[in-house]
């Protein structure tokens, strides 16, 4: 047991916990029973940008050590993992029998317990869902130290996933992986020069022949180039579609990290010159149109993977994720917040829209059918009432924040954007009526 | 717990009438629901400005405190966490008295001394121990301009707030590895009910104008803050004037 600061991937508001570093179930259990007033949560490989993995004055479970993968079967396509066990890992294990884990965010370096936590979603969401959506069981301690097992029929399945561990801490998970014959894919990109032309592409129904699909815009340019965007679509290669060369080892893992960022970067080095230059360049060097391009994991999908620590290129006052879904309908909103954002002398380079699909049945859950965008903002002066304004017109909107990525909101907005909170407050107080499980999250926000 | 923004949940202001504690209260509670913990000792002005932060909005608890009884500062802080977390803490009591008293006057310069430096070094450990148990948490001390170099016109004031000053930006070297931030302001001449009938110095400000420095400050994580920020580089250069002309500067 150590005692240590601990910050989300943000980097910001830090807070100190006693850490259980490589938990066994019964170091997990045993901790769980003698938690004390200010409780206990789980970590992963803290991806998350605020604060739910932390647990000021508490314990913290580092999950990283409960790592092993139980069981893969390339003919059920099932894999019976320890929750912190990352994607990464899990990847390079099912790929050689032909298995491809079903949903994967930005990065692969988050647990699936984290993943069943944020019931995170992908590139894909518009065709296979969230995380939660391809577990088909998961092992809990709960409040009173006991293991139980919970699948899909179960209440309290559905109230941890996307409980951001509040329900108990998950310490396996049996995932059902989808079959591929490659790991490359088949990739059509377009260039659009502004969101309008972005979002009617995104809506023509061409979506649907892509299993994956995100943009990247431009979140500084402003007048007639606002919102000017790469839009990148593709599915998974058959072997058959791969140049021969890649046809010897269609299911190789290619995903080369090229180096990790140095410790102690300044603030500042996110500004409007750098930002300005970066978009333009990034917009610059894509294709107008390119269609049936091969793309490997790296480029498609993670093209940051390839920096180790890319957090610390905002210094040390850190940043934070301003992520929000807006439903169908409400794009006039969605414009002005793009407008909003690029006209705020707020900065931002790392930028996705997508457009997601149908929710998952869990109450906490974030996608909602509709338009999501995501921007890192360096925090800086003026970001909180910045921020304040935009949640209002999500609020407006009927939309909401994602738990994974907040960092900021009053628990009021919160609150008032899912509106099967109190179903699942009930589903938790029932569980873990002393609460048990508690967060630095938990906290700020009353959930 | 205070967000990624600097936006806290819970305050306490020991010196609860303090006017510059009081503005930073406001303001926070313009901003998110806010509970404040006013300790002071009990007297009419502590109702009001207990009055004045409830209109706005915030759950006020009312905490009997009195600075210069070192003695009873265990059980007060004790009960100042009683409620649940104090995410921000302001050390805002102070006296100035009268200069010339304060250093001629036995029982004056002793009571300047008790209250703004003993006071703020027995509240100083037992917050730091509170916030250390609570794992996060900011301590915001209120230092002075005063503190940087003493002047003929208020050394002994400027003595307890260069104390205050120096053991608040050794405890923020100390809590560092708990994840404890402390922030030492040093405001200049704020034109307040304690300063009120006085000559302002040049770049005075208001209490307002200090809170939103807090407020900065406590956002940034910055370690020590000036209000105004330019006085920083005025009282750098100050430091250094040699004192036969220093003493003849109208300050």
């Amino acid at each position: 047991m150590v005692v240590r600061a601990l910050t989300g991937w943000g980097r910001t508001a830090p807070s100190t916990a006693r850490v259980l570093t490589n938990p066994t179930h019964e170091s997990i259990q045993r901790a769980v029973r003698a938690a004390g007033e200010r409780g206990v949560i789980a970590r992963g490989l803290g991806r998350s940008y605020g604060d739910p993995a932390q647990n000021a004055g508490g314990l913290v479970i580092d999950m990283t050590g409960l790592a092993r993968i139980h069981s893969l079967d390339a003919s059920t396509g099932l894999a019976t993992v320890d929750a912190g066990v990352s994607l990464d890992a899990l990847m390079r294990a099912a790929l050689p029998l032909g298995l491809w884990v079903p949903v994967l965010p930005g990065t692969r370096q988050v647990t699936v317990g984290g993943a069943i936590a944020a019931d995170i979603h992908g590139k894909n969401h518009h065709s296979a869902g969230t995380f939660g959506n391809h577990v088909r069981s998961l092992d809990l301690v709960v409040a009173d130290g006991s293991i139980i097992t919970l699948t899909p029929s179960d209440e309290l399945f559905w109230a941890t996933v996307g409980g951001m561990g509040l329900t108990g801490i998950i310490i396996s998970a049996t995932i059902a992986l989808t079959p591929v014959e490659s790991a490359y894919f088949v990739v059509d990109t377009d260039r659009t020069t502004n969101l309008d032309e972005l979002m009617a592409l995104l809506t023509d129904g061409s979506d649907d022949d892509y299993d994956y699909s995100a943009a990247w815009f431009d979140a500084m340019s402003t007048g007639a180039k606002l919102g000017r965007a790469v839009l990148t679509r593709g599915s998974i290669a058959r072997a058959d579609q791969l140049p021969p060369k890649l046809r010897r080892n269609p299911l190789a893992f290619d995903a080369p990290q090229l180096f990790t960022a140095p410790k102690a970067l300044p603030n500042g080095l996110a500004n409007k010159a750098t930002f300005m230059a970066l978009s333009e360049a990034w917009y610059r060097k894509a294709p107008k149109s390119r269609r049936g391009e091969i793309q490997n994991l790296t480029s498609f999908y993670h093209p940051l993977d390839m920096i180790g620590e890319w957090n610390r290129a905002y210094g040390p006052r850190g940043f934070l994720q301003y992520q929000f879904v807006v439903p169908f309908g409400a794009e006039d909103t969605f414009r002005r917040i793009v407008e909003q954002i690029a006209r705020s002398g707020h900065v931002s380079f790392l930028n996705v829209l997508k457009r997601f699909g149908e929710a998952s049945p869990a109450p906490l859950s974030f996608p909602h059918p509709g338009w999501t965008i995501t921007v890192d903002l360096p925090i800086r002066r003026g970001l909180a009432e910045f921020c304040d304004r935009l949640d209002l017109q999500v609020l407006d909107a009927g939309g909401r924040l994602y738990l994974a990525k907040e960092s900021r909101t009053s628990p009021a907005a919160l609150h008032r954007m899912y509106p099967r909170i109190d179903e699942w407050r009930k589903l938790r107080a029932t569980a873990d009526p002393a609460g048990v499980f508690a967060s630095d999250l938990s906290r700020r926000l009353e959930l | 717990m205070i967000d990624a923004v600097g936006n806290p949940q819970s305050l306490l202001l020991l010196g609860g009438t303090s006017e510059i504690a009081l503005a930073t209260a406001a303001r926070y509670a313009a901003r998110r629901p806010l509970r404040v913990v006013l300790a002071g000792r009990p007297s009419p002005r502590l109702d009001k400005a207990a009055a004045r932060l409830d209109r706005l909005g915030a759950t006020v608890t009312p905490l009997p405190f009195d600075a210069a009884d070192t003695d009873t500062h265990p059980a007060t802080i004790e009960k100042a966490f009683a409620d649940g977390d104090i995410d921000l803490t302001l050390v805002a009591f102070g006296l100035l008295g009268d200069q010339e008293k304060a250093w001629t006057d036995h029982a004056a310069a002793v009571e300047l001394a008790q209250v703004n430096y003993v006071g703020a070094v027995s509240v100083g450990v037992l917050l730091a121990d509170a916030l250390k148990r609570q794992g996060h948490g900011t301590l915001v001390a209120l230092s002075s301009a005063a503190a940087e170099r003493p002047r003929r016109s208020n050394f002994c004031y400027g003595s307890t707030k260069a104390g205050l000053d120096s053991f608040y930006t050794g405890l923020t070297e100390a809590l560092r590895p708990s994840g404890i931030k402390v922030c030492v302001i040093r405001p200049g001449f704020v034109h307040t009910k304690m300063t009120a009938g006085m000559k302002p110095a040049p770049l005075s400000v208001t209490p307002e104008q200090v809170a939103e420095v807090i407020m900065d400050a406590v956002a940034q994580n910055r370690e020590q803050a000036w209000a105004p920020s330019p006085l920083r580089y005025i009282m750098s250069a100050l430091r250094h004037v040699p004192r036969p002309i220093f003493r003849r500067l109208p300050i």
